[in-house]
């Protein structure tokens, strides 16, 4: 009697793990994801500046150049113009909306490429290693013997103004960077057992680097190319307040700043709402990239 | 330990190698005929066809690079092609302004963003580790430039406590003998002078340690974290030790070894960023310097600049990474 209920037991309690819906890494992360406070407030944020960057062309059609109005120009913020308006009397609080597209478009280029190009390197790297390594290694060590924001103005400065430049120097500034990370993924995942075995079987090179240790090594890229697309915001933003970057009248939010400089001392506002601008959307994906970092965190998988 | 040191020296010749040849292709990547673009549509054939020849741009690839290098060693960095003047020479009048600011920056950077880690981590949860780490987090995310202007029109503009610009007040005359300004003005005997010097030095080196504080910050909280986790750790506190015993004798010293690690990479933020403050400050460094070459299209301004700084940024790692494994008694490097 005794013994059946033990036995009735065990049997539903495995059964309730195995109805359970199977959960992969990436359904535990997502659970995780929505229990953060950060991450959530993370999603959030960006989420709201992805939308302004998408719908703004459509609810808004805009046209930088026709927007100017000289009798209403430098006017502090009001119930008609909610962040004043600037040297050219346009509505500061459109041209930000306005310019959501621009950052976020170099933010997510610049990182996708940087992204992309260097997973291929540190997977070609990691999985060849010898002279392949030694050779693509050494070259991502002189490029990380750069300051990257100095390497970044110097490429700009020589390739020419604009935002096209801007993402180039972006993007290669930070290949180093993911390489690295990628090839040491790499490196411990080549001498595991699925591997071994993939290779034993007779699988060539390729498909192993594409279809086992690529996603075994993908949620560190996703991690740091998510906190990588706020620095590169920041550093787009500061080319575009030396003048590099975007070109006006483009909306480019640290040009907007460099706009206002001139005009600090009577009215800030010029300078304040576009930096606040940039800051919450760094800090939007700075706060998603946290919590996805503790969310796919596999030590912490249930 | 010495073949590691010696190994380190040994691995930073190819790099220093390919610093140059990469600060060599730089001005060489210029969509068209330098020697155009330096000087401007308007410039005269001749003009240009003697740059060419100044720059060696009529010479085979390798011609140059070989040029450039016998330059490099003898310490020619060229001409300015706007001022005509020394590079190597102006480099060394403004390299200490800007030394001077980014040590600054990094010793508070450093301590303050340090101190917050430990703090907060050791009094995880309270008011104060809960502030001090959105603090860290809105610092990581707010462009400097935009703090440096927003401090000048509170600080400056405003309240007229600190002066938005400058190194010193224009009516002083200093005695340059160093470089460096709180040190001149030291060796003058100018307490006056050097409390000034001091004052002018207080915003750009605050705004610029901004670019580290609130990494360091958040670092130094994981690393005390996971260190006070540790078994050790428990031991001290079953012994009866006290609080401040454990922490900082038993953790503090652990703690900081990765933190080490990251402060040399810092440097490299330090000197991107001090391109952005020195330009806001008006503080006359290599900062303000390179982006006026910019402008300009100065390059050979820009190449030596990149060049220096790369080069700075290397030795310090080096020597960064050689402390390390003086400190970390548990690491055998072979």
């Amino acid at each position: 009697m005794l013994d059946t209920t033990a036995k009735e037991i065990n049997r539903l309690a495995q059964d309730s793990v195995l109805s359970r819906k199977p959960r992969s890494l990436w359904g535990d992360a997502w659970r995780r994801m929505r229990y953060s406070i950060t991450a959530r407030i993370g999603m959030v944020v960006t989420l709201i500046i992805v939308l302004t960057a998408i719908l703004s062309p459509i609810v808004d059609p805009y046209e930088p150049k026709l927007d100017a109005d000289l009798d209403n120009a430098r006017q502090p913020p009001s119930a008609e113009h909610i962040f004043g308006t600037d040297r050219l009397g346009r509505d500061i609080f459109r041209r930000i909306v306005h310019g959501a597209s621009l950052s976020l478009s170099v933010g997510i280029v610049a990182v996708g490429t940087a992204g992309i190009a260097g997973t291929i390197l540190g997977l070609v790297s990691g999985y060849f290693g010898g002279w392949t390594d030694m050779i693509i290694m050494r070259i991502m060590d002189i490029l990380l013997a750069f300051p990257s924001m100095l390497l970044a103005i110097a490429i700009v400065a020589v390739r020419g103004n604009g935002l096209f430049n801007t993402i180039i120097a972006i993007s290669f500034v930070g290949i180093p960077g993911y390489a690295r990370l990628v090839r040491s993924m790499v490196l411990t995942l080549r001498e595991q057992d699925f591997i071994l075995a993939a290779r034993m079987v007779g699988v060539r090179a390729p498909i192993i680097i594409l279809r086992h240790i690529l996603p075994n090594s993908l949620s560190p890229i996703i991690v740091n190319a998510t906190l990588g697309i706020g620095g590169a915001i920041l550093s787009a933003a500061a080319l575009g307040f030396l003048g590099l970057g975007a070109q006006p009248p483009a909306p480019e939010w640290g040009s907007m700043i460099s706009d206002g400089v001139p005009f600090l001392r009577q009215t800030p506002h010029m300078v304040f709402f576009p930096g606040m601008a940039i800051m919450l959307t760094v800090l939007g994906f700075n706060l998603l990239g946290d919590g996805l970092r503790d969310a796919l965190d596999p030590q912490m998988r249930e | 330990m010495t073949t590691y040191i010696i190994r380190r020296i040994v691995g930073l010749f190819p790099v220093l190698f390919g610093i140059t040849l990469l600060v060599f292709f730089l001005i060489r990547m210029i969509p068209g005929d330098p020697a155009l673009v330096m000087l401007g549509e308007r410039a005269s054939v001749e003009d240009v066809e003697q740059l060419r020849e100044q720059l060696g741009l009529n010479e085979p690839l390798y011609v140059q690079y070989f040029t450039f290098m016998g330059q490099l060693l003898q310490g020619n960095l060229g001409k300015s092609i706007i001022h005509h003047t020394d590079v190597t020479f102006d480099l060394k009048y403004r390299l200490p302004a800007t030394i001077e600011m980014v040590l600054w920056a990094m010793l508070l950077g450093v301590s303050i963003g340090t101190t917050i880690g430990v703090v907060s981590a050791v009094k995880r949860n309270s008011i104060f580790d809960i502030v001090g780490m959105i603090s860290a987090l809105l610092g990581v995310s707010m462009p400097i430039f935009w703090l440096a202007l927003i401090l000048i029109y509170a600080l400056a503009v405003n309240a007229k406590i600190l002066p938005p610009s400058g190194r010193i007040d224009v009516a002083m005359m200093i005695d340059r003998r160093t470089g460096f300004m709180l040190l001149d003005t030291l060796l003058m005997g100018d307490l006056f002078a050097f409390v000034d010097a001091l004052w002018h030095l207080i915003l750009p080196s605050v705004v610029l340690s901004t670019v580290i504080m609130p990494p360091l910050a958040r670092i130094t909280r994981a690393c005390m974290l996971d260190v006070l986790h540790q078994d050790y750790v428990r031991t001290a506190r079953s012994k009866g030790l006290r609080e401040r015993v454990i922490v900082l004798k038993h953790a503090l010293k652990n703690a900081l070894l990765p933190v080490v690690t990251v402060i040399g990479g810092q440097l490299g933020g330090l000197l991107g960023g001090a391109i952005l403050t020195e330009t806001i400050f008006s503080w006359p460094g290599m900062g303000t310097w390179t982006y006026q070459a910019i402008l300009g299209r100065d390059y050979p301004i820009v190449q030596a600049s990149v060049l220096v700084s790369a080069t700075i940024y290397v030795f310090v790692n080096l020597a960064v990474d050689l402390l390390y494994a003086v400190l970390d008694p548990r690491v055998h490097y072979t």
